[in-house]
This record gives structure tokens, C-alpha cells and sequence, in this order.
């Protein structure tokens, strides 16, 4: 529960505080704390109601409410128990239970086995394995926002990425890994850059809305990734799957099986420093934001707006090509049906939590990796279903679309400069 | 007898802004009462507590002796206030008729509209008030001055005693504010009283009975026109004395630098909106475009910077064809560009200054080396131009949109001097800033001109023409009307010709005057 407390006290921050960092010119310790309100808000908000949710849904805690009347006190404890034990099993599923790793590491000193350990820090090292895609993922749908784009695309252009880097890495054989694993994420971006600059183009050109050639590319890749798993992909045997990859193609592990934490991870840190410093500190992603931010000045100012389309619609999707590469080369090492699973629409919501900003994006991925994998946890231990944690997703991403909410709730004043407009409406 | 309606003490904060400071206003039956001040002094805020929008901190309102409490513009009409806006809330597809029943529809046997009621008590009010408006014309068709009758309209016919008119001068030509001023006198003959909300000096001595000026949320005093000057009342709206003579030296026009002939374009909606309009703007001279808003102005600006495709015609830019040629190319050209819409041209609002001030040059040296920004050189360039051009702003990275009208106009103004040109196109320079800025921002224009740029300001204040101008160019209808010497003509000569009068007629009428090369601005 430590993490709920920490964000209680960040709740509780007084709010006229704020608003005189606001007034002195927004420092930047202040811009910070202002950008990071909301969404910490958003989060506590929505383990809160998910607490509701596990609360009301555990039948010992009902029976107790039945009889509240003749012992108020059991009632109260039942709920704090059902909730926190769920939590906690969250909390383990995501990070590890803290005991068992340090028993690890002192079997470790003592006896120099790693079994242990390396069991020990499993949860953790699974959580940092699922947050890979989800960052750069995410990082692809935020470069859309930032250009005033809505890329929905980023499901089908993961799969495809995956596909592309899955062909080059079983198809090319006998290459060294320092050659044959840049190929193979380049072959998984470049698939994904193809997929976005489509639409992207067609944007630029007839004025077609992205939001709806996006989608429509969802279901060609659907349908390519089937016919390709079925025919021409498909490995000897029954199952629609891909081979496996060379082993020079995958992206080395950091300990033994059965653990999948791999240089992905890293990867995708330093490609979110890496669109970072393309964003805010080159002249390409000035464009980028620019157009974004008010496509008339920006044609004003002599930048072309079409061709910042399709150039922000290109890398969007190179970024979520190369999230399916990592997903193949890093975890899977081949391509099954229904690959992608929901990474592509994930992140959507992980670049509005992160408000498009590259480590905004990092930690809202970070959010979503560990709710993601501490949930299996949580159904196992206390027995409450997966569903929970996509409800706190989804009220999470509610609340951060719907700022207002979370204003009402805590009784926080607009900021002057604060509204960021992510996508513009349809007609325009 | 009490007065028609007074205002005690209101007070209003928003957060960091105190808009309105213990205001006390007093009007009475049959005035017409003008409130005066620059932007941001609260006049606007005023007004929306006393329609009701918004709920005062403190303070009471009284109408005829009697306090109330105004919760919203229904309160606000039944107790006999209207409110004509500054941008007219009107159906275009709609007649007057409609227009002024919309919101509390008249009904015969409680189902079929009974619009021959409204239109008959329509005529009464028209007859009444020397208000002329068919009531069967559609609001699409009516000249502005005469949607402007239909919002008056609106609010008599809604019982109002008390008018308040939200700049009502703004879109409206010379000889259309006249005739507004013949309605609001006729409205207090009959016993109306008129709030004239205004920053112009010159209209509120021609038609107030008393003067409230506000300045920073406060009443600085309030006059009456035969004890006011236009300077008095000036010093009174900035706090400080201000010069209301533009200051120039006769041109001296040299090479051309812009040359355009028979220029064509469409708007958006293939409307021909400039049709065939020729003119050239000399190295060292200002040709000001006159003409109210709309008569294709902003297209022929747009076509000129690259921002919408010619249909045909020829611009050159120092002797180089650059019509289908991007805006980027135009401006390397040294075309300097002060768009007429600042909020949605010339700025980024969520950008921080210092990326503003670099908004056309940011891929330059020394402000990039290569894709790569030079950031600290951005910075310092933007310290130096708020510095030199008085940007009144906490530090360069706070987004632009938390500077005020003025200061965001200042910005561009920096901008685009910052950089070396040789034509500047200034599109209502001066649109909604306060007198201050105003003074500032024509002396750089005049400064610029002697410096040797040709500029070609586009502005449908008539008096800002005239005050900055060497020779004026008058549109209508997407048309150049007549190019004048802005010596040799009255500003009643040029005001016909904006509201269609062809030159030989408005000759007659107007006969042109020698006019002194001082001018007075007008606010």
C-alpha cells in the first residue's frame, strides 16, 4: 500500500501552493509538479474506485454488509482485508515480494546459488520485460498527438513490424548478430513506417481523416498477418505460427530462462531519450509541434503542414513497428495469431496518460506494465478477476482525458496555460 | 429621483487578476453613458456581472433604487437589461423576424408561431427609434450596420430600458456609425439609457453625456465631454501622458519593391474574393489599404504571403515573380508579415516566447546548426528582443498566451522586425490592443518606413489609414476603388468610397481637402 500513501500525501498538496508557482513564472519544478497533478491524481483516483470494485465484488465482504448492523466492525475489517490483500498481491505480482528477494540474495552470498534469487526477482524483471512495447508504443501514438494527429493505427502497425522483423530474423541465415539483430529491428520499424505513412500520405493528400485510414489499415494488417501465418510464414506443422528466429536475431537476455528480461528494455529507454531530443530539440520536431499546436501559424511560418503529416505519421509508425520487433526478438522469438494483442490500442491510452511526453510515456508504460503483470498475480492470491485492473485502466484514462473530473473532485483550479489540446475535432 | 441603475462597490478576481476593484457607476434616465478604457481594464467584466454571466466577489447592484441580484441573463432582461455584443449573435439564415423571436416564440392557439405579431410590433419599434430594418429580409443579406439594428431591435423588443453596447463602432463604416449614433440619440430621447462600451476617444466626445473611464479594474473618474479633451481622456485610460499625433516626415518613395497586377483569388468557398487589383508599394512608403472588413482585404494579404493560391495575376517581389511559390520563400524574400488574426497566425499560443520570437527563423544560423536547435541562442536572442521592444512579460518561457493582446502583438512585431526586410505587410496592426501599444507600434511602423521598407498596411480603421499612410488604396467588394495621395483627400471622401460610393459621386459629396500631414489618431 506504500505507493496508495505516497500518493494520498501527493493529493493532499495544497493546492494554493500551486497556484503561487504558477504565478512566479512557472519555474520549472513547478511545471512539473502541474503536469504530473493530474495523471497521479487520475491514478489514485482510479485505485480507489478499483478498490470499490474489489470490495463489493468479494462475497465475504457482502455477508458482512449483511450484517452490519450486529458487528459494523467486521464489516470494515472484511472490506480493508479483501482490498489489501488484493493490493498486496498486485503489488508482489508486479515488483517481487521484497522477503523472498533479499532471502535470494543472501542464498546467493552464502551459497553462490543463483535459483533463488533469480526466482525472486521474476515478478519484477516480467514487469520490465511487458513495459518494453508498451513504451515504445506508446511513444509512437504520442508523436502522432504532438503532430495533432490521432494515430489509432499503432495495433496494426505493431503487427506488422512483428512480421517483418520475424521474417528477416528466420528467414536470413548465417549472419553475425551484431548485423543480422539492427536488420532485424530496422526490417520491424521500417514495416511499421510503411503501415503509418499511408495514412499519413493519403492525409496530406486528399485531406482523408486519419482516425479512419488508420483503423481501416488495422484490418488489412489483420487480415495480411492471417494469410501470412496460414501461407507463406508459416512454419512446418499445424499451427498458423511463424519459425522460430535465428538466434543472432534476438535480443539478448540479461539472466537464464526462465526469465525474458532482455536489451529491449534499454532499447526503448533510449529511443524515448532519442524522440525526446528529436521533439523539443531539433528543428524537425519544432515542425512537428508546431503544426500540432496550430497547423495556420505554423503555414504561416513558412513550415509545410502536409509534409509534417506524413513525417510525424511515418515515425509514429516506425515506433510501433519497432515495439512489435522487440515483442518478437526480445519475449516470443516468433509470430503467432492475434500477436499483438491490444499493445497497439494500449498505448493510446499510455500516451494520453503520459500526456505525449516521451517520459510521461516511460512512466505511464511503467504503470501499465506492472498493473499488467502484477494482475495474474492478483487472480491467483486474492481471487480477483483480471477485469479489475482494466477498469482501473480505463478509469485511469477517463480521468486524465476528462481533467475536469479530477478538478471537481479535488477542487483544483484551472491553470491559465494548461489546456494541451492532443488531436483537433473531426471537420478540421 | 433615483437613478436609472447604479453599481456600488462591485469587485471581481480571477485567479491572479483582480478585474474589477471596488467599481462604482452611476446611470441615468436618458443618457448615454460611455465606458472607456484600454483591454483588460475591466469594462468587459463589468458589463458581464451586470448581464448576469458572472457573479460579483462583492458589491451591489441597484435598479431604480432597488437592489437586486442577477443570476443570469434572464434576470437580467427582466429587469430590463439588454445586451447587444460585440460579435452579433444572429442566425444568418434566419429573417429579422425569426432573428428577433428566437427564445421566447410567440404562438396563436399555442402552436403555430405568430410571426406577423413579431413583425408588426418589429415596425413599431423601427418607426419609433429611426431604426429601418425589413423585418422579411434574411439577416445573410443585410449590410452590417443593419444586423446591428436587428440586434437593437432584438433587445427593445425584449422591454429593455437599459441598453449596453459591447463595441459597437468596430465593424461598422464611418457613415454607418453616424447612423448608430442617430439611433442611440433617438434611444434617449425616449427615455432609454445607453452603456457605450468603447476604447475610441473620438466617438465617445461625439455621443456620450458622461465618461467613466477604467483603468487596472478601477473607476478613474468620470466626465462629462465638454470638460474632456481627447488627451485628457487618453492620459486618463493609460495612466501616463500619450502622444496622439502620429509623427512623420514626408516619403521618400524609391524603387518598387511590391508590384501587383491583376491580381485574382478565390476563398475557400471559390468565391472570387480579389478581383483584378493592381498596385505597387514603393522602397520608403506606406500604402494603406482602406476598406471595411470583408471586401477581400485578407484574401489579397493571404495571396500575398503565400497563404492562398492566386487564380491569376502577377505579384513580384523586387523584381521576382513569387506567386506559386511557398510562404517559406516569400518570407526569405524579406517579407515581413503582421497577420490580421494573431492568435491563429502569427503565434503558437502554447509555445514559449522564446520559440515565438523565432518562429519564421528557427531553421537558421545561428539559431540551428543543422536539425539541431540551438537553444541557448534562442534564448538570448529573445531576452534581447523583449528587452528592445518593451515585451511585457515574468520570463521568455512562459507560453505565449499568457501575455496580454499588446504583448502577444509585440512579439510578432519583434519578430518580424528582428529579421532583415524589405517589405513589411501589417494586417490590422493594432487590432484590439490598448492606446499604448497602439502609439508603440505605429512609431515602429513609421520607423521602419524611414529605415527604406516598403510596407503595405491593410486596416479597416479608417483613422489608422489615415494617420500612417502616404497614399491609400480603397477596396470594395474585391476591388481597388481608387488610389489616392492620403494628402489630397478628406476622411469623409475615403469613407464613401469604402461604403461603395463611386470616386465621381463622392467627389460631388465630399469635395477633397488639403489635410495636414498630422494626423490624429483615433482610438
Amino acid at each position: 500500500m506504500d505507493r496508495n500513501t505516497t500518493e494520498m500525501q501527493a493529493a493532499q498538496m495544497p493546492d494554493p501552493k500551486n497556484a503561487s508557482k504558477r504565478r512566479g513564472g512557472g519555474g520549472s519544478g513547478g511545471r512539473v509538479f502541474q503536469s504530473l497533478l493530474i495523471p497521479v491524481l487520475s491514478i489514485f483516483t482510479g485505485l480507489v474506485f478499483g478498490a470499490v470494485v474489489i470490495a463489493g465484488t468479494d462475497a465475504s465482504v457482502i455477508a458482512a454488509y449483511g450484517n452490519i448492523f450486529r458487528a459494523p466492525g467486521t464489516a470494515l475489517v472484511d472490506t480493508w482485508n479483501a482490498i489489501a490483500l488484493a493490493y498486496g498481491s498486485l503489488f508482489a505480482g508486479a515488483f517481487g515480494n521484497p522477503t523472498t528477494i533479499i532471502q535470494g540474495i543472501q542464498a546467493y552470498i552464502a551459497t553462490g546459488d543463483q535459483k533463488a534469487f533469480l526466482l525472486s526477482i521474476y515478478p519484477f524483471t516480467e514487469s520490465l520485460a511487458a513495459i518494453t512495447p508498451y513504451i515504445l508504443a506508446g511513444l509512437a501514438v504520442a508523436v502522432g498527438f504532438k503532430c495533432g494527429l490521432f494515430n489509432i493505427g499503432a495495433e496494426g502497425q505493431f503487427g506488422i513490424g512483428a512480421l517483418c522483423s520475424a521474417f528477416v530474423g528466420y528467414s536470413i541465415k548465417g549472419l553475425p548478430w551484431f548485423i543480422h539483430l539492427p536488420l532485424a529491428l530496422l526490417a520491424g520499424a521500417a514495416g511499421g513506417a510503411i503501415w503509418g505513412a499511408i495514412p499519413g500520405y493519403l492525409k496530406a493528400v486528399t485531406g482523408a481523416h486519419e482516425v479512419v485510414n488508420t483503423i481501416m489499415m488495422n484490418y488489412i494488417s489483420f487480415s495480411l498477418g492471417d494469410w501470412l501465418l496460414n501461407g507463406p510464414m508459416k512454419a512446418p506443422g499445424y499451427r498458423p505460427v511463424t519459425p522460430v528466429i535465428q538466434d543472432s536475431a534476438m535480443l539478448p537476455r540479461f539472466f537464464p530462462p526462465p526469465l525474458r528480461f532482455n536489451w529491449g528494455f534499454v532499447l526503448a529507454l533510449a529511443v524515448a531519450a532519442l524522440v525526446y531530443w528529436f521533439l523539443f530539440k531539433t528543428t524537425m520536431g519544432m515542425e512537428i509541434r508546431a503544426v500540432g499546436a496550430n497547423p495556420d501559424g505554423a503555414r504561416y511560418a513558412g513550415m509545410s503542414v502536409v509534409r509534417n503529416f506524413v513525417l510525424a505519421m511515418t515515425i509514429s509508425g516506425a515506433l510501433a513497428g519497432l515495439a512489435g520487433a522487440t515483442q518478437v526478438l526480445g519475449i516470443d522469438h516468433w509470430v503467432s495469431q492475434n500477436f499483438s494483442a491490444g499493445y497497439g490500442f494500449d498505448s493510446i491510452a499510455i500516451a494520453l496518460l503520459g500526456q505525449s511526453h516521451p517520459f510521461g510515456v516511460v512512466l505511464a508504460a511503467g504503470l501499465w506494465g506492472f498493473l499488467r503483470s502484477g494482475a495474474t498475480n492478483m487472480q491467483s492470491m486474492a481471487g480477483v478477476p483480471l477485469d479489475v485492473i482494466s477498469i482501473i485502466q480505463g478509469l485511469v484514462v477517463i480521468f486524465v482525458a476528462a481533467p475536469a473530473v479530477i478538478r471537481w473532485i479535488y477542487h483544483i483550479r484551472l491553470a491559465h496555460s494548461e489546456a494541451i489540446v492532443l488531436t483537433r475535432g473531426w471537420g478540421k | 429621483m433615483p437613478a436609472v441603475l447604479e453599481l456600488r462597490g462591485i469587485t471581481k478576481s480571477f485567479p491572479g487578476v483582480r478585474a474589477n476593484d471596488g467599481i462604482d457607476l452611476k446611470v441615468e434616465k436618458g443618457e448615454i453613458h460611455a465606458l472607456l478604457g484600454e483591454n483588460g481594464a475591466g469594462k468587459t467584466t463589468l458589463m458581464n456581472i451586470l448581464y448576469g454571466l458572472y457573479k460579483p466577489d462583492a458589491g451591489q447592484i441597484f435598479i431604480q433604487g432597488q437592489e437586486v441580484s442577477i443570476h443570469g441573463p434572464s434576470d437580467a432582461i427582466g429587469h430590463g437589461i439588454g445586451m447587444v455584443h460585440q460579435h452579433f449573435m444572429l442566425i444568418p439564415v434566419m429573417t429579422a423576424t425569426e432573428n428577433v423571436m428566437l427564445g421566447i416564440e410567440p404562438t396563436r392557439n399555442g402552436i403555430f408561431l405568430d410571426k406577423a405579431r413579431v413583425a408588426k410590433r418589429i415596425r413599431q419599434i423601427s418607426e419609433q427609434y429611426d431604426l429601418a430594418v425589413d423585418p422579411q429580409a434574411y439577416i445573410g443579406d443585410l449590410p452590417v450596420g443593419s444586423q446591428q439594428r436587428v440586434e437593437i431591435i432584438k433587445v427593445l423588443y425584449r422591454e429593455a430600458d437599459i441598453l449596453i453596447l459591447d463595441e459597437p463602432t468596430a465593424v461598422l463604416t464611418p457613415q454607418e456609425v453616424e447612423g448608430l449614433f442617430k439611433v442611440l440619440r433617438s434611444l434617449i430621447a425616449h427615455g432609454k439609457s445607453v452603456i457605450f462600451i468603447t476604447h475610441k476617444l473620438k466617438e465617445v466626445m461625439a455621443v456620450a453625456d458622461h465618461i467613466t473611464v477604467l483603468r487596472g479594474g478601477r473607476v478613474v473618474g468620470t466626465v462629462t465631454p465638454a470638460e474632456a479633451t481627447p488627451e485628457k481622456l487618453a492620459a486618463m485610460m493609460v495612466g501616463r501622458e500619450v502622444n496622439l499625433v502620429v509623427k512623420k516626415k514626408p516619403a521618400e518613395p524609391k524603387e518598387v519593391v511590391l508590384d501587383v497586377k491583376d491580381l485574382c483569388v478565390l476563398d475557400e468557398h471559390k468565391n472570387m474574393t480579389v478581383d483584378g487589383v493592381s498596385f505597387n508599394v514603393r522602397a520608403g512608403e506606406v500604402l494603406g489599404v482602406a476598406g471595411v472588413q470583408g471586401n477581400g482585404q485578407t484574401e489579397l494579404v493571404y495571396a500575398l504571403t503565400g497563404l492562398l493560391p492566386l487564380a491569376s495575376g502577377e505579384i513580384r517581389i523586387v523584381d521576382e515573380q513569387v506567386h506559386h511559390t511557398s510562404p517559406r520563400k516569400i518570407l526569405e524574400r524579406g517579407v515581413a508579415h503582421i497577420p490580421e488574426d494573431r492568435q491563429r497566425h502569427g503565434l503558437i499560443l502554447s509555445f514559449p516566447v522564446h520559440d515565438n520570437m523565432v518562429l519564421c527563423t528557427y531553421y537558421q544560423a545561428p539559431f540551428a546548426k543543422g536539425v539541431s536547435l540551438q537553444q541557448k541562442v534562442i534564448i538570448e536572442n529573445a531576452e534581447k528582443l523583449v528587452k528592445q521592444f518593451d515585451v511585457r512579460t515574468p520570463n521568455v518561457y512562459v507560453p505565449v498566451s499568457t501575455l496580454s493582446g499588446g504583448n502577444q502583438q509585440k512579439v510578432i512585431v519583434a519578430r518580424e522586425f528582428s529579421r532583415p526586410i524589405k517589405l513589411l505587410i501589417a494586417s490590422q496592426p493594432t487590432r484590439g490592443l490598448d492606446v499604448g501599444s497602439i502609439e508603440y507600434i505605429h512609431g515602429r511602423i513609421i520607423e521602419k518606413r524611414d529605415e527604406g521598407t516598403a510596407v503595405l498596411l491593410v486596416s479597416p480603421e479608417l483613422d489608422e489609414i489615415i494617420a500612417l499612410s502616404d497614399r491609400i488604396a480603397v477596396m470594395y467588394k474585391g476591388q481597388i476603388v481608387e488610389i489616392v495621395a492620403s494628402v489630397e483627400v478628406s476622411r469623409e471622401y475615403i469613407g464613401l468610397l469604402m461604403a461603395g460610393v463611386k470616386p465621381a459621386e463622392a467627389r460631388k459629396a465630399s469635395p477633397t481637402t488639403a489635410k495636414a500631414t498630422e494626423v490624429e489618431r483615433v482610438f
